[in-house]
């Protein structure tokens, strides 16, 4: 097989996003390409064993994997809630509702393992089956291999002597469950073990019990009775030779940040508040003291970025994070840099909008207000990473951006991004394109002005506080191009005007052209941005059409309307209901765009993509 | 250092007459007697008439966007702790659209010098109350009089649990120079209300205590370590009396009452810095008229030390990358759990 999807899900105290962090990390580890989703219920704690607490973790391993994948191969149901979950996808709490295939988490041939012990009829009722067969209820189809497990016993039994209480006995059944997917596609047992004494290594008394029911689910699968085959898959041979490591967005976005920090020779500043799903991002570099990073756990997401602009006045490499409310409450900040001419980094991880709209759902409707929602003339620049793994990549890139072009980059990623893994190959800093940032030149000391800027590349001159002979006054106001001091003259305005528009559209000549994936000689085009390239990829593939992915929007790629009018059919797919389209039709006059949209605060199905191109 | 030498070649554009002239002639004052040069003194302001000076000192300056010039700063000084950091503030810039800012500097205790320019009115705007307007005050947007309930500057600050608080006067150069000079001695969030007038919008807000003929009577003027005295004459004190009840309530008695207080800005309980800096408030929060109340406390009314946000900041990344086996992104890369491929 050349990949294979696994789902764990149970209750959201079951410890599924553990099992299938571990899981993937020990794939990862063997040589395979992974592409994880967790997907968890907003809920910290729903109620133990009903369907708004199941929370699920889907892992695509083997070679050429570019998503989570559409449906498991695997699933692994550790109660009656999660079954039904699974079974019925978004139907699930439709009384009566049975199993339909476009519907259901997993395949028509897949092996789904249950917890037998955790169908009692309490959990029946707590998942509001009708009747005591809930195979027969979510009429499964008897292509489905049920493998009935007493999970909750065998871990009771193998921890009867570890003195360990009811409680806690019960929390392991997770790692049961982990010995038998482990056996089922041949997992060397030592590594995952490596893995449980590096995770208790604060708590070492409960590396033991983990450890023997890790073993025993391994060796009961293994000698007893279960009647399935182990599964084989290709290991990949795509992939780069180099160090690797599985790495989640939003880790990768804080790490470039880092790494784009010591290029430049700053000291890298976040402001932040916390907000679903980018609270990772301040929680990493609030831990990253050792690298001397600088966290201002601000009082609201105003301040964050406000404190953000402070620092980057101050000559920092200035960042602030959040997600889509938040971006709008930054948004008059944002525009003080912009007027301001300074750098500034603004990671938007999108959820699920409008308002507190879906904050752990992914969705790609922050574009057209990370570009133009601001008051004014506004330009920004404007970035997209594609990947969990080139979220790294593209922060890095935001900085670069930020320090070169003193203009604020707003990066966007999203909860798909931020939460799933990807196989990261490990660069030296050396490796990293360099950092210039747009210091002024030491003999303009004692006739600087802060509206200095380079003729050619429109860019401002940055002098900061400590400079001696630099002193000045920076403004949200209007300053006039010459003087750099207040001005209401209307000439003047138009002039900077221009100035700033023209500083960010000649960004354009410093970022990569366009390229065409797939097969570029079809005549149809897939348009995509940002968190889809996976999916996109996957469906050129399977449709032997090219695909146009854009991480640069603002400013475009400078190739972009060459590339594009070759095509006959263009069809811009995105998470939104068209946001992108409307842009591209706007900056290329006269372009024919077809849209495919998908809004249900989840990622594309490759399946449903291929389907609607097709027709 | 001169004063000279922290003037800008901007034109001062305040209203003829208006207090602000006489704040930013004893800010220039100020810093020079301090002596940090100009490139190394960074001053932040919001929107407001108070946040155009900047324009007029001839340091490092950043007029920003209304209400956020303390969150701005405080990002200043936490990533630069080593420059001196000045915002320029109003009633309507700090205490209305910047409250939230405003607090949280002050309960971080952010080694920054807040200079509020209190004129109990929205000038830039042309004339609105503002979150300091006494009630009933009648304005362009309260033509019946406000309804609302005013801040005392001093309250909020202290119950944001902040370090220093001084009050001056926009017709009393020596003491708003003296408490400049303070604010910025003390290592933390120092808040210094000055009382300015505005000539246009609320012409005599503060003439109640400012005229020079009643200004001896009712205003007293701190002075670390000395006894509360006051009045033309300087005849009458401050001491506490305990007769009224479970709560001791500040009382003017002779000079030579052996019961006058002496005042002490350290002490870190806010007590009765508190009760001193609400004396004679509620004529400018219209709760009360006439003049036989206390005297309105001017000078430094609360001096404390406590470590600043940015010294904390600062001190902790130094413990962390002391003892931090990586210290850069090669080294930090090599803490993963990695494979080779």
């Amino acid at each position: 097989m050349q990949n294979v999807v696994v789902r764990f899900c149970g209750d959201s105290g079951d410890g599924m996003q553990l099992t299938g962090n571990m899981f993937s990390s020990l794939s990862a580890i063997l040589g395979y390409e992974i592409s994880t989703l967790p997907d968890f219920p907003a809920e910290i704690r729903a109620p133990q064993g009903t369907l708004g607490g199941v929370s699920g973790f889907q892992v695509n391993l083997g070679s050429g994997v570019y998503t989570p994948g559409d449906r498991a191969d695997v699933i692994v149901a550790m109660n009656a809630a999660a079954l039904k979950v699974c079974t019925l996808g978004s139907k699930f709490n439709h009384p009566g509702a049975k199993y339909n295939a476009n519907e259901s988490m997993f395949k028509r041939d897949a092996i789904i393992i249950v917890d037998t012990d955790s169908f009692t009829a309490k959990d029946l009722e707590k998942a509001l089956y009708k009747t005591d067969n809930p195979f027969e209820e979510l009429a499964i189809p008897e292509s489905v291999q049920i493998v009935p497990v007493a999970v909750t016993t065998l871990t009771k039994e193998s921890l009867k002597d570890s003195g360990l209480d009811n409680k806690s006995i019960l929390k392991s059944r997770n790692m049961l469950a982990l010995g038998i997917v482990c056996w089922l596609f041949n997992r060397p047992i030592d590594r995952a073990i490596e893995f449980l004494e590096d995770k208790f290594k604060k708590k070492p008394a409960l590396i033991a019990p983990n450890v023997k029911v890790l073993t025993d689910g391994f060796n009961y699968a293994n000698n007893l009775h279960l009647n399935i085959n182990t599964v084989n898959i290709e290991k990949s041979d795509e992939l780069e030779h180099g160090t690797y490591t599985a790495i989640a967005g939003n880790k990768a976005t804080a790490w470039g940040l880092i790494a784009a920090a010591e290029k430049a020779g700053k000291q890298l500043f976040l402001g932040s508040y916390p907000i679903t799903p980018a609270t990772d991002i301040m929680q990493e570099l609030a831990a990253r003291k050792d690298m001397g990073v600088m966290v201002v756990q601000a009082e609201d997401e105003i301040s964050g970025v406000c404190t953000a602009v402070g620092a980057a006045f101050a000559g920092d490499l200035a960042v602030t994070s959040t997600s889509g409310p938040g971006l709008s409450l930054k948004s008059e900040a944002v525009g003080l840099a912009v007027m301001a001419e300074l750098p500034l980094v603004v990671i938007d991880v999108q959820r699920g909008g409008p308002s507190t709209g879906l904050p752990t759902k992914t969705e790609q409707t922050d574009l057209l207000q990370a570009i133009y929602g601001r008051n004014g003339e506004c330009p920004a620049v404007v970035i997209a990473a594609s990947t969990s793994a080139n979220c790294f990549k593209f922060a890095y890139e935001a900085a670069r951006l930020a320090l070169e072009n003193m203009t604020p980059v707003i990066l966007l990623t999203d909860t798909y991004l931020a939460n799933g893994t990807g196989l990261w190959r490990i660069p030296k800093l050396s490796e990293l394109p360099p950092i210039c940032p747009a210091s002024v030149p030491a003999e303009a000391a004692g006739h600087y002005n802060p509206a200095m800027r380079d003729p050619e590349t429109k860019v401002r001159y940055w002098a900061t506080p400590g400079m001696k002979g630099f002193e000045h006054r920076n403004i949200g106001l209007e300053r006039d191009a010459e003087k750099g001091t207040i001005s209401t003259n209307p000439e003047n305005h138009e002039l900077m005007v221009l100035n700033r528009q023209q500083k960010v559209e000649q960004v354009a000549e410093r970022i990569p052209l366009l390229n065409v994936q797939g097969n570029p000689e079809s005549d149809t085009l897939l348009v995509g941005w940002g968190s889809t390239e996976g999916h996109l990829m996957a469906a050129a593939r399977q449709l032997n059409c090219a695909l146009a992915h854009f991480n640069y929007i603002h400013p475009l790629p400078a190739n972009t309307k060459e590339v594009l009018l070759k095509y006959k059919r263009i069809v811009v797919c995105e998470l939104n209901t068209g946001q992108f389209a409307d842009y591209l039709r706007s900056k290329i006059e006269g372009i024919r765009l077809e849209q495919y949209n998908e809004i249900m605060g989840q990622p594309f199905s490759v399946e449903r993509i291929v389907s609607q191109i097709k027709k | 250092m001169e004063a000279q030498d922290f003037k800008s070649d901007q034109y001062v554009r305040f209203c003829p007459g208006c207090g602000d002239h006489a704040i930013t002639m004893a800010l220039q004052k100020a810093m020079a007697q301090i002596g940090i040069p100009t490139h190394q003194t960074v001053v932040i302001s919001g929107i407001g008439c108070s946040s155009r000076m900047p324009h007029y000192l001839n340091t490092y300056g950043f007029n920003t966007i209304h209400g956020r010039g303390a969150a701005i700063a405080t990002g200043v000084k936490t990533s630069h702790p080593e420059l001196n950091v000045w915002q320029m503030t109003g009633d309507g810039d700090c205490l209305a659209i910047g409250g939230n800012h405003f607090i949280h500097s002050l309960r971080r205790n952010v080694d920054l010098n807040i200079c509020l320019f209190n004129n109990r009115i929205y000038g830039l705007t042309k004339g609105q109350y503002s979150p300091t307007s006494p009630k009933g005050f009648v304005s362009k947007s309260s033509p019946f009089g406000t309804v609302e309930r005013p801040f005392i500057p001093a309250e909020l600050v202290m119950g944001a649990r902040g370090t220093f608080f001084a009050r001056t006067l926009d017709v009393d150069m020596p003491t708003t120079v003296k408490c400049m000079v303070e604010a910025n001695n003390h290592k933390g969030a120092s808040v210094i209300e000055c009382l300015v007038n505005c000539v246009i919008f609320n012409n005599g807000t503060h003439a109640w205590i400012a005229d020079r003929e009643t200004r001896a009577e009712r205003t007293i003027l701190l002075h670390q370590g000395e006894k509360m005295i006051f009045g033309k004459d300087l005849n009458k004190g401050l001491a506490l009396d305990y007769s009224s009840g479970m709560f001791p309530k500040l009382i003017i008695v002779p000079a030579n009452d052996e019961r006058v207080l002496t005042h002490d800005a350290t002490t870190a309980d806010p007590t009765l810095h508190r009760m001193l800096a609400l004396m004679g408030q509620k004529h400018f929060t219209g709760e009360q008229t006439g003049d036989d109340t206390l005297p309105v406390a001017l000078g430094v009314i609360r001096n404390v030390e406590e470590e600043t946000y940015n010294d904390a900041v600062n001190r902790q990344i130094d413990e962390v990358r002391a003892k931090a086996k990586a210290h850069c992104f090669d080294e930090l890369t090599q803490t993963l759990e990695q494979w080779a491929m």
